[in-house]
């Protein structure tokens, strides 16, 4: 996902001389062709997060549109302050960037895990939290946060779900897509994971249950109305998220649909379980298998839920 | 521009506009019960210099795009500050005596929703690093306006500051000045007691930039120090202002206790007498 944002903002930063991105010190061959293009909108602000951040609702003050990049919670809880505070508070054009949503750097351990950062990011003030699922989504929300459009979190995951058979839509903010339909089920997904939730739906399809999935890009602006006829079709809604299940798109689904009195027979929020940390060391596939969110184990347990 | 001020002239009142600044923050600590006087008190001077003979800024036209910038970066004495704006008509007198009363828009803590008031603190630590952003910012664009921040000793101990003096080091950013208000208190106790800045000058030095140490109270000083910015050489520049927690009212002078009591009373009477007779 990072090399189609790169891609996506080389295109924007062509149009509008304003935009300015600014790396905490990360990025080897990735950024590079951003820095050829553009040396006076690109910065490296060193290893300090704090200073980034800062730095950029300072430009953005300044009539800069500001992309702030890093990895896993560097760029969001290191410098969380600083985006409540400096970016939100003063509704500031700084989008922190953050590649490697969820398990993404499984391998290099909790430091890397970004498992809270939904919870976290979506409950500022003024912002546009996203989490794209697929190239078209990276695309669409990176064109729509450079617009002037205020703070903007931007999710990106290691892992690109092949959506080639979906149909892109009209993008809009607040809006669901519809990924595929079905009957029996609705999941709401937001990220990378989307491609675990297409391997479930097709395990289940073999199995006689047919699943609607719709992404939910936009994690702070939820679609209310998809949620409420995904509720009226098929009965039974669940969330899937590479996150902790506390706060995160699992608990925004939860609060729209009580707060709407929908009473779907079955909801469950699938993400990582538990109090604890997940201290497993491994690659994002496995990481997920250890935190029982792959393809298989979605399937047994929606499968489980609808008492099938 | 439109301004009526002489900038870069030492203003014929700036003496009557800082003792102006001290009257009002005592007055609105006093209504408001609220913390800081001592803090307030020791910035006076050094704000009466800024906004009456330094800062390119205009009432009339707030958000001019040519305006210089100011960020008190130690939000906590907004008092002064809002007195400051008073002084040069931002703001009138009447709201200023609303401080942190219900429905006021004088919070505490400086707020960017007050005409003049750049940007919004009360955490420390955060006005350095968006000054150095909006310093940098002018830099790409060829603007020659100034950023100016107003740090406080005890705000040093942040880190966030400490990166920030980093990137403006190495960035060579002349536009840009922080003042520190170094009157030697924080919250507990003295700075040397808490976190030692010292050598204080020197480490801004390591760090790029060119240091001056005044007397924090010396109006033709601190018209001095001000006046070199941009800088002439190379890269940002802090005037470490020596300075006087409480300056202007013997008994506040000096004290931790009254970075957080409230004047009231006799003692309120008592502040006013002394301020009146300076």
């Amino acid at each position: 996902m990072r090399d189609i944002f790169v891609d996506t903002l080389i295109e924007l930063a062509e149009q509008n001389p304003d935009i300015v991105l600014i790396t905490g010190d990360l990025g080897f061959g990735v950024l590079g062709r951003f820095e050829e293009k553009f040396p006076k909108q690109y910065i490296n602000a060193g290893v300090a997060e704090q200073n980034m951040t800062a730095l950029a609702a300072g430009m953005a003050l300044s009539g800069k549109t500001v992309f702030t990049y890093s990895i896993a919670n560097f760029p969001t809880l290191r410098c969380l302050e600083q985006l409540r505070n400096d970016v939100c508070y003063h509704k500031a054009n700084v989008i922190s960037v953050s590649i490697g949503g969820g398990f993404s750097y499984g391998g290099l351990g909790a430091s890397h895990h970004a498992t809270e950062d939904i919870a976290i990011l979506r409950a500022l003030p003024n912002i546009h939290a996203m989490v794209p699922s697929d190239k078209w989504e990276v695309e669409e929300a990176t064109k729509f946060l450079s617009q002037g459009v205020g703070p903007g979190f931007l999710r990106l995951d290691k892992t690109l779900p092949d959506t080639s058979g979906s149909v892109p839509d009209e993008f809009s903010i607040g809006r669901a897509r519809l990924i595929r339909d079905g009957a029996d089920a609705a999941v709401i997904v937001a990220g990378g994971i989307l491609q675990e939730v297409m391997e479930a739906t097709n395990l289940l399809d073999q199995r006689g249950i047919s699943v609607r999935v719709l992404t939910m890009p936009s994690v702070s602006h939820i679609d209310s109305d998809a949620i409420a006829k995904a509720v009226e079709d098929t009965d039974a809604l669940f969330t899937v998220e590479e996150h902790r299940i506390v706060g995160g798109l699992g608990s925004a689904v939860a609060e729209h649909a009580l707060e709407n009195r929908l009473k779907p027979s079955v909801f469950r929020r699938l993400g990582i379980q538990g109090s604890d940390f997940v201290t497993d060391v491994g690659s994002q596939a496995y990481m997920k298998k250890v935190a029982g969110i792959d393809g298989p184990q979605l399937a047994d347990k929606i499968q489980k839920s609808l008492g099938q | 521009m439109q301004n009526s001020r002489v900038v870069g002239r030492i203003a014929a009142d700036s003496k009557r506009v800082a003792a102006r600044i001290r009257r009002k923050a005592v007055d609105m600590t006093n209504l408001s019960g609220a913390s800081h006087v001592g803090s307030c008190l020791s910035i006076a001077d050094i704000l009466a210099v800024l906004y009456s003979s330094v800062l390119r800024v205009d009432p009339t036209d707030p958000e001019s795009s040519d305006r210089d910038r100011f960020i008190l970066s130690k939000g906590h004495a907004a008092a002064a500050l809002y007195a400051a704006l008073s002084e040069v008509g931002f703001l009138n007198d009447e709201e200023v005596l609303s401080h942190c009363s219900d429905g006021s828009r004088l919070m505490g803590h400086a707020s960017h929703h007050l005409p003049g008031v750049e940007f919004s603190t009360g955490s420390l630590g955060h006005g350095l690093p968006v000054g150095g952003g909006m310093a940098m910012a002018d830099f790409m664009n060829g603007k020659d306006r100034r950023t100016v921040v107003l740090l406080s000793d005890g705000e040093c101990d942040e880190g966030s500051n400490w990166e920030a003096i980093m990137f403006a080091g190495h960035h060579k950013l002349k536009n840009l000045m922080a003042i520190v208000d170094y009157n030697k208190i924080q919250s507990l106790k003295t700075t040397t007691d808490t976190l030692d800045l010292e050598p204080f000058a020197d480490k801004w030095s390591a760090f790029g930039w060119a240091v001056e140490e005044i007397d924090g109270h010396d109006h033709a000083a601190l018209l001095a120090a001000f006046s070199r910015v941009p800088q002439q050489g190379d890269g940002p520049r802090v005037v470490i202002c020596h300075t006087t927690k409480g300056k202007g009212v013997s008994f506040m002078e000096n004290s931790v206790l009254w970075h957080y009591r409230s004047p009231q009373g006799d003692e309120y009477q008592a502040a006013i007498a002394e301020l009146e007779n300076e």
